[in-house]
Order: structure tokens, then C-alpha cells, then sequence
């Protein structure tokens, strides 16, 4: 289940912390139907994936032990959960790593959690050879779609936009002065934002001082008077305004003066107060750049629409991921595998008899034949254990190791082994 | 045999201009790193070819139109290649290598004409006249072209709309700063070229000045560049303004290094440095 198909209070109910992740393996564990899983359990999602043979009784124990965990009935539970089987859970997991099925498309935390998740997993050693190797897809494909689309490019959040806007004004934030005028939630964001961004100084004025002296413990500031905002205009080079304040309380005529004073470094508004702290004409001063909430507001905007359609484009790099793991599973099979050995060894076979042959002119078609045979019965012999082997774990639980391991150790997947799943 | 490097360099340049353009439509760092590569094996393949001509000539290669369109070329790239050094600014290349492929174009399109090279030529002055006052001339490329990202990335910012260029762009105190930093040492080899022309021509015609077109517009060039960095220092002036003031300097420094030599009689004129009429 997620954060469109589940409400956030079954989410809550259902949803484990990491206190809880040794009992919930433990219990599916016990059920004899799954053979691989990996659990998942965030704020917007809970999720389990696992690998089966019979999909029905599987599915069944799940769904009950959700149930169990909820402390809820099936009635209410089923609407919410979604099942996903074969290529469509592939594309699942890698759209979820990728943070396409996010609420916010593109915010990176969903791929650390995924992770953990997986190392979790496998120190408790609940996943495996299909499972890592998915994971490892989903992991570089993840990073490739971040790096190859725009899609966790430019931010969707107001406090965000404005620390990005300061940055494409400033370049380094480092030793600059913020001014924080009034309080409020969204502005003491953006001024957590700037001190990430080792800003040198926050100073923070407010009608009352107190609240101002509060709010400057608050970020290792310092408080200032209300009355002292000009002579703080020389100093600061971002300001951020959000008082309740129903006239404009920074002119135009105040940064003018203030711009000569600072010899036209550039000032950076950020005004998120409604109605303006800032008149719209201090926009007009060179070197100063004002943006009030409704700008911040429409960059917000424009972003997700960006991140929307380069989504477009991650989605095509999960549909070609989603091909080339399926026709990796495909081969992770018993009469795959032992066919792609055969030719293999018959390729090699045929290569070797060519090079030696052709330096071997005067053999007569008698001896030629002769060579040829013993070639061919040597390749038999050996490979005849090895396939026998095969064929007899067919039907066993190990089976998908062992064929990991030929596959490997014969070097048979030549496309598209590029990772290693360990 | 120097016609195959002057060649190469023109392919050279050719492929890291679109390498560049390609950098600044997909923002793929890679295809950066591989056009400065290209660019730098131009930019030694360029020195070659300068150093041929220099060793046949017997003089610098800047008499005739021709070659002062490849040695402006070259000090452009040479400009671009310290300045991003010292500034990193793999996007300066999308901008300045086109504009040095360009002249190259230009450059390989005008025939080869034999020219006559005066004895005064042979002066050890004047390849340093030619060198200082050309690479000036790329380093006031660089601050031309830091002006007009300056104020299309202002622009972009006053006015709210963040089009294409905002992401591809860094930010304007960069921009500012390596505007300052060029004209700066623009101004610097201007005036050193200034300085060592007029000694060539007091070599070569007996006096130091002597109100020549090319002259007067070199010290008007200068005057300006020296308004623009007073305005600077004392002033405090930066920004748009600066910007501005940058690309206005650089239209009459165009307008000294090609209108006067093309439109007013002189001693600079390429007619009466080699003694041929233009092609």
C-alpha cells in the first residue's frame, strides 16, 4: 500500500519501525510459500516483495499477516493494497527506487530508504540471488535516471527555491549576512536552509524583542531592534521579511540609500509576508532582486511541471530496465541455462578445431573426423555432471543459487551481467 | 606545410564548438571535458601554425587581414583557457570558441597573399606590441562575453522568469567577478600594447605619437576601459551597469582593431603594413 491507494491512518496502523523488522521477517519466514522478500515500510508506504513459486497461497499468507499486523479486518484493508506480479512488480520496485511513485516526484529519500530496506534484508539474510540482483538494478538505475533526467533538478519547495535563487545570485552562500524580519514557519526554513549552506551570520528583529532574542537562540544568531533595520540593510545580504505588518515597512527610498551605502552589493528580498513587507518597486534598484511569495510560489510551480514531463522520460529507462531484468529471470532457468552452456562449450570446440586443424594440413578426412569426435566426447564428459547436477535441483529450493553460480562461473550472461549481485 | 596546421585548427575549433553547443543544449558535462580537450589540441595545433609563419615571415603574423584574424583567434582561445583556469566556467566556452571559430572561418576564406616585409618589421618591439595588445584584445572578449551572461542571468532573475539559460548559467556574482577580473587584465596588456606600439613607432617613423587614426581610437578604447574601471573601484559600481559599460568598451575596441584599419587612411591600415591592396 501507498500514499495514493491507503489513507495515512491504515498506513499507520500497518506500517513497522525498525524496532519491529526482526519480528516481521521472523513471522515471514515462517511462511513456506515465499522464497525470497524484502520488506519495506516508510511514512508513505508499506510494502513487501517477494518471490514464490505457488503465487496464490503466498499472496494469501501475506495479505493475513498484513491483517495481523494492522490489527484490521480484510474488509478494510484489501481496497487499499495493491498486488503487482512478474514484469509489472519489476517495474514496481524500480519506479519506487527511482521515486517516480513518490508523493513529491524526484525527492531523493525514498532511494535511502529502499536501500536500507535491502540491508536489512540481507543481513538477515531474507533476500537473495533475485532479489539482490534486482536491487542492484533498481540502485543504478535510480542513480542514472537522476543523473540523466532533471527530474530531481530544481527544487519544489518555497524555502528551497529561494535558497537556490540566493545561490544563482551570490554563488557561495558562505560568509554572507541574513536578516530575518518577523517569524514564521516557512521563513525560519529558509533560514535553517542557509546556515546548511554556511551562511556566516543570521540576525533576527521582530516588533517584540523578546520572541527576536528567542528566535536568534534558536539559530546561534544575534537579536537586533526593530528600529535598527536600516543600518542592518548595510550588513545583510539576504533579508528575509514576514511580519504581519499591513503597510510595506521596507521603501524603496530606504534601499536606495542603503545601496550607496554598500557600495551596490548586491541584496537579495525574500518576502514572504502577506500583505508585502517590501514595496514591488525595490525590484526596480540594480543589484537588488526581491521576490515575494507569490514569485516563489509560481518557480514551485513551473518545477513540478518540469519534473512531470522529464518523469516521461525516466519512465522509458524503467520500461528498458523492466525488459532486460526479464530476460535475465528467463534465463535463470534449468533448460536455459544448460543450453546456453552447451553452446557455449560447443562454440569454444568449434573456434579451438579451426585454429588447430588449419595448422594440421596433412591429416588425412579419416583423422579429421577422429579429432573431431574426441573433441566433441571430451566436452560431453565433461559437462555431463554438471548438467546432471543441474536437472536434480530443478524441483529444490537452492536452485536459483546454484543456477547464479553456473551462470557466473561460466560466464554466461555476457549483455548484461554489467553488476554483480553481491 | 604550414596551410596543414592552419586546417587542422580550423577542424579542431570546429568540433569543440559543437561540442560546446551540444554542452549548453543537454548540460552533459562530459561532452565539456572533451571539447576543452579538442579545444587545447587546437589551441597547440594554432601555436604551431603561428610559430611556422612567424619562422617564415621573419615577422608576427598579424600583417595582413588574414593572419590577424588567426592570431586574434588564437589569443582568444588563449584567454579562455587561463580564464578557465583560474574560473572553471566550462559554459564561457559555449560562448567564446564559437565566436573564435568564427574569425577562423572567416580567416581560411581569404587567399594567401605574398606580402613584402619591411625591415622596421623585424623590430623586437613590435611582436610584443602585437602580442600585448591582441591578447588584450581576447581578454576583452572574455569580459564582453561575461557581460552579456551577466545580463541575460539578471535578467532572467529581476524579472522572474527563469527560462533555459538560468540552470546553464552560474551565478551573477561570478559572472561580475570575472567581468572585473578580465577587463582588469585587459586594461593591463592594452596598456603595455599601447605603450611598446609607440616605441615601435618611434623606431619606425622617428616619432613616439603622431595622431594616427589608429591612435586616437586605441586611446579613446583605453580612456573608456579606464572610465569603466574607475567607475568600478571608486565608484562601486558592479552589476548591470558594469555589464553594460563592458559591452559598450568592446564595440569601440571592435571598431579600433577592424574600422580603422578598413575605413581610415594610416600608417595601420593592412594596405600600407604590407604594401598590397586587399583582397
Amino acid at each position: 500500500m501507498n500514499h495514493q491507494t491507503a489513507p495515512v491512518e491504515l498506513r499507520e496502523l500497518v506500517g513497522f519501525g525498525r524496532d519491529d523488522i526482526d519480528e516481521v521477517v521472523n513471522a515471514i519466514r515462517g511462511f513456506k510459500d515465499i522464497k525470497e522478500f524484502i520488506v519495506l515500510s516508510t511514512c508513505n508506504r508499506v510494502e513487501i516483495l517477494f518471490t514464490t513459486d505457488r503465487e496464490k497461497q503466498a499472496k494469501e499468507s501475506v495479505i493475513a499477516f498484513l491483517c495481523r499486523l494492522g490489527g484490521t479486518t480484510r474488509g478494510e484493508l484489501e481496497p487499499a493494497l495493491y498486488i503487482h506480479e512478474n514484469q509489472d512488480a519489476i517495474r514496481h520496485i524500480f519506479r519506487v527506487g527511482a521515486s517516480l511513485d513518490s508523493m513529491v516526484v524526484g525527492e531523493p529519500q525514498i532511494l535511502g530508504q529502499v536501500k536500507e530496506a535491502y540491508r536489512m534484508a540481507v543481513d538477515r539474510k531474507s533476500s537473495s540471488v533475485i532479489l539482490n540482483r534486482l536491487m542492484h538494478r533498481t540502485f543504478s538505475l535510480a542513480k542514472k535516471i537522476r543523473t540523466e533526467t532533471a527530474i530531481a533538478g530544481s527544487p519544489v519547495s518555497i524555502s528551497f527555491a529561494a535558497v537556490e535563487l540566493a545561490k544563482k545570485i551570490f554563488g557561495d552562500l558562505e560568509g554572507k549576512h541574513c536578516l530575518l524580519i518577523g517569524a514564521g514557519e516557512m521563513a525560519e526554513l529558509a533560514a535553517r536552509y542557509l546556515l546548511n549552506n554556511r551562511i556566516a551570520k543570521i540576525l533576527v528583529t521582530n516588533r517584540t524583542f523578546s520572541r527576536a532574542v528567542e528566535l536568534a537562540d534558536q539559530f546561534h544568531g544575534m537579536a537586533v531592534s526593530f528600529d535598527e533595520i536600516d543600518d542592518q540593510l548595510l550588513a545583510a545580504d539576504i533579508v528575509i521579511t514576514s511580519t504581519s505588518s499591513p503597510e510595506p515597512i521596507i521603501t524603496s527610498n530606504h534601499v536606495r540609500m542603503a545601496m550607496r551605502g554598500r557600495k551596490n552589493k548586491p541584496l537579495f528580498f525574500i518576502d514572504i509576508a502577506v500583505p508585502r513587507d517590501v514595496e514591488p518597486e525595490v525590484n526596480g534598484i540594480d543589484n537588488v532582486f526581491v521576490y515575494d511569495i507569490d514569485d516563489l510560489k509560481g518557480i514551485v510551480e513551473f518545477n513540478i511541471s518540469q519534473r512531470k514531463g522529464e518523469a516521461v522520460k525516466a519512465e522509458r529507462m524503467v520500461d528498458e530496465e523492466v525488459i532486460k531484468f526479464s530476460e535475465w529471470l528467463r534465463t535463470l532457468d534449468v533448460v536455459p541455462t544448460i543450453r546456453a552452456l552447451q553452446d557455449k562449450c560447443e562454440r569454444i570446440c568449434r573456434n579451438e578445431l579451426k585454429k588447430t586443424l588449419s595448422s594440421l594440413a596433412d591429416l588425412t578426412p579419416e583423422q579429421r573426423k577422429g579429432v573431431e569426435k574426441l573433441t566433441s566426447s571430451i566436452m560431453k564428459k565433461v559437462l555431463n555432471d554438471p548438467i546432471l547436477f543441474l536437472k536434480r535441483k530443478k524441483a529444490r529450493a537452492s536452485r536459483d543459487l546454484y543456477l547464479d553460480v553456473t551462470r557466473k562461473l561460466f560466464h554466461l550472461d555476457q549483455n548484461n551481467d554489467d553488476t554483480n549481485p553481491k | 606545410m604550414d596551410i596543414i596546421f592552419f586546417r587542422l585548427t580550423l577542424i579542431a575549433y570546429l568540433i569543440a564548438t559543437a561540442g560546446f553547443l551540444l554542452f549548453i543544449l543537454k548540460k552533459d558535462k562530459r561532452v565539456a571535458r572533451w571539447s576543452h580537450r579538442i579545444l587545447l589540441v587546437g589551441f597547440a595545433l594554432n601555436s604551431i601554425y603561428l610559430a611556422v609563419c612567424y619562422y617564415q615571415l621573419g615577422a608576427v603574423p598579424a600583417l595582413t587581414f588574414k593572419s590577424s584574424l588567426s592570431f586574434f583567434s588564437w589569443t582568444i582561445i588563449a584567454a579562455y583557457i587561463i580564464f578557465q583556469l583560474r574560473f572553471k566556467l566550462m559554459v564561457l566556452g559555449s560562448f567564446v570558441v564559437p565566436f573564435s571559430a568564427f574569425l577562423m572561418i572567416i580567416s581560411s576564406t581569404i587567399p594567401i597573399s605574398t606580402i613584402t616585409v619591411r625591415p622596421v618589421f623585424k623590430s623586437l618591439w613590435l611582436p610584443l606590441h602585437v602580442a600585448a595588445s591582441f591578447l588584450g584584445n581576447g581578454i576583452f572578449l572574455i569580459a564582453f562575453t561575461a557581460g552579456i551572461m551577466y545580463l541575460i542571468q539578471e535578467r532572467q532573475i529581476k524579472t522572474k522568469r527563469l527560462g533555459a539559460f538560468y540552470s546553464r548559467l552560474p551565478s551573477l556574482n561570478v559572472l561580475d567577478s570575472l567581468n572585473y577580473h578580465a577587463i582588469s587584465y585587459g586594461f593591463l596588456l592594452l596598456t603595455i600594447g599601447m605603450i611598446t606600439g609607440s616605441i615601435v613607432a618611434q623606431g619606425a617613423h622617428g616619432s613616439y605619437w603622431r595622431w594616427d587614426p589608429k591612435e586616437v581610437w586605441s586611446l579613446i578604447t583605453w580612456l573608456c576601459y579606464a572610465a569603466l574601471l574607475h567607475q568600478r573601484m571608486a565608484i562601486g559600481w558592479r552589476g548591470r551597469r558594469s555589464a553594460l559599460m563592458s559591452i559598450g568598451c568592446f564595440f569601440i575596441l571592435i571598431f579600433t582593431f577592424l574600422g580603422v584599419n578598413f575605413l581610415m587612411e594610416g600608417y595601420h591600415s593592412f594596405e600600407s603594413l604590407t604594401g598590397n591592396r586587399l583582397p
